[in-house]
């Protein structure tokens, strides 16, 4: 009756194993706002999924306008998905998100960023010129190729042709980047290569793979990203 | 080490070189001409694979992308000149969402008006008043946005001057010097008081002063 029994708060190595449990709680305060097939959504997914992260899925109907209603415009003035939530954190632009994921759970999961800041700075320059050079022609080709048919809409031919030409040429400079450099980045996948999956994912069910298929190292680099374990989680979500 | 910064002359390279001034950070230019087509030269393209502007050198370091390249500045000399990131900005980095709204919002629809008001014969290209007017109005939505944002907030990552605020200040200049369009700025009470804090700051003068716009 009298026994010593072990107690949470007197109790250190009990308080010890309370706080990691307080710590997976608050992990799972995470939320993400958004749609499976959106991209920059999916940028976010795919980043949580690398970090092993649980979250919770909150679905925004973009087709009824439900992002523009003023509860959802309080969390993203601009209207848009996706929208992050973890605790008292409320953040939108994807890549603020992924930026923001990586660095905070940076011991958890794939190393997303370099702790050296020499290595981090080249790492940076590429999630820009992904950003930057890359997605304003990516982006536009995803949405005329593949998701206006989607959505039953007519692809702009004229759309396409001033694209492709540009997108080339920035695969062009990819494609001496990765002779140099296994991936973008630097040795290791990072960012600067995995905000690139949702895009050329999309692409790759499009006339524009032959751009792909044309440049063997940016061709190998497709493959090996592609198939990373934590992207075809995300990408089998668009199946439901 | 004296950092290199090369193309002055162009608006992204004056996000650099603001920062550079606000860490107190030394450096110096290379003039290049991109009407002569110097920025596809093979030299340059060693530095810049894209052949833009800017790119910097430090001693055998060399970086690209102005976003990128400020970003590492701020870190590096963390402690020193103006604070650029916030306090806790690693839980709460409002800074970097800002910075990425003034990449995808605010600076494309502005790009686009700017070149058709100021550098279309410069560029060879005829100004089409269709354009124009759909990305001033692409951008009028914007700053309606920041408008509501900066009622409430003293700057746009928070109550402090940021890289977000920062980095308006290279393209939002042609707003009121030459696109002939300062009412955007003007006719918002909130973009206004802000505009005029931020491009009053003397890291701004200074590189207004040193490189002054060409058009």
């Amino acid at each position: 009756m009298f026994q010593e029994v072990a107690s949470p708060y007197t109790d250190h190595a009990e308080l010890n194993i309370n706080l990691e449990r307080l710590k997976e709680l608050v992990v799972m305060a995470i939320k993400v706002h958004g749609l499976p097939f959106s991209i920059a959504t999916q940028r976010v997914l795919v980043t949580l999924a690398e970090k092993e992260l649980d979250y919770e899925f909150v679905y925004i109907d973009l087709a009824t306008g439900q992002q523009k209603t003023e509860d959802f415009v309080k969390l993203h003035p601009f209207g848009q998905v996706p929208v992050l939530e973890d605790g008292d954190l409320t953040l939108f632009e994807s890549r603020a998100i992924s930026q923001y994921i990586a660095h905070r759970y940076a011991d958890k999961g794939t190393p997303l960023i370099a702790p050296d800041p020499k290595k981090m700075a080249i790492l940076s320059v590429w999630t820009e010129v992904e950003s930057q050079r890359f997605d304003p022609q990516a982006y536009k080709l995803a949405y005329e190729l593949v998701i206006k048919p989607i959505l039953g809409r007519t692809t702009d031919e004229a759309i396409v042709t001033q694209h492709e030409g540009k997108l080339a040429e920035v695969l062009d400079v990819y494609e001496a980047r990765l002779t140099q450099s296994k991936y973008l980045g630097g040795d290791s996948f990072t960012l600067a290569d995995l905000h690139h999956l949702p895009v050329i994912n999309y692409l790759m069910s499009s006339k524009i793979k032959a751009l792909f298929d044309a440049r063997p190292h940016v061709s190998a680099w497709c493959a090996d990203i592609l198939t990373r374990p934590a992207w075809q989680k995300v990408a089998a979500l668009m199946k439901h | 080490m004296v950092v290199k910064v090369y193309g002055p002359e162009y608006a992204s390279s004056k996000r650099v070189i603001v920062t550079l001034i606000e860490k107190e950070i030394e450096f110096e230019v290379v003039d290049v001409d991109a009407f002569k087509g110097e920025n596809k030269s093979l030299d340059y393209l060693k530095l810049q694979p894209f052949g833009l502007l800017p790119a910097i050198q430090d001693g055998d370091y060399t970086l690209f992308e102005s976003r990128a390249i400020i970003r590492y500045y701020a870190e590096k000399y963390k402690s020193r000149g103006t604070e650029l990131f916030g306090k806790c900005y690693l839980l709460f980095p409002f800074h970097q969402q800002w910075l990425e709204v003034e990449a995808h919002n605010f600076n494309p629809p502005l790009n686009t008006l700017v070149i058709h008001t100021i550098f279309s014969s410069k560029l060879g290209i005829t100004p089409d008043q269709k354009v124009i007017q759909e990305n001033e109005v692409k951008l009028g939505k914007v700053l309606d946005i920041y408008e509501e944002r900066l009622s409430t907030n003293k700057y746009l990552a928070g109550d402090f001057f940021s890289l977000a605020d920062l980095s308006h200040l290279q393209l939002g200049h042609y707003l009121l010097n030459g696109a002939g369009k300062e009412y955007m700025i003007r006719d918002r009470k909130h973009v206004s008081a802000w505009w005029d804090v931020i491009s009053n700051r003397p890291s701004w003068k200074k590189v207004l002063q040193l490189f002054p716009y060409l058009n």
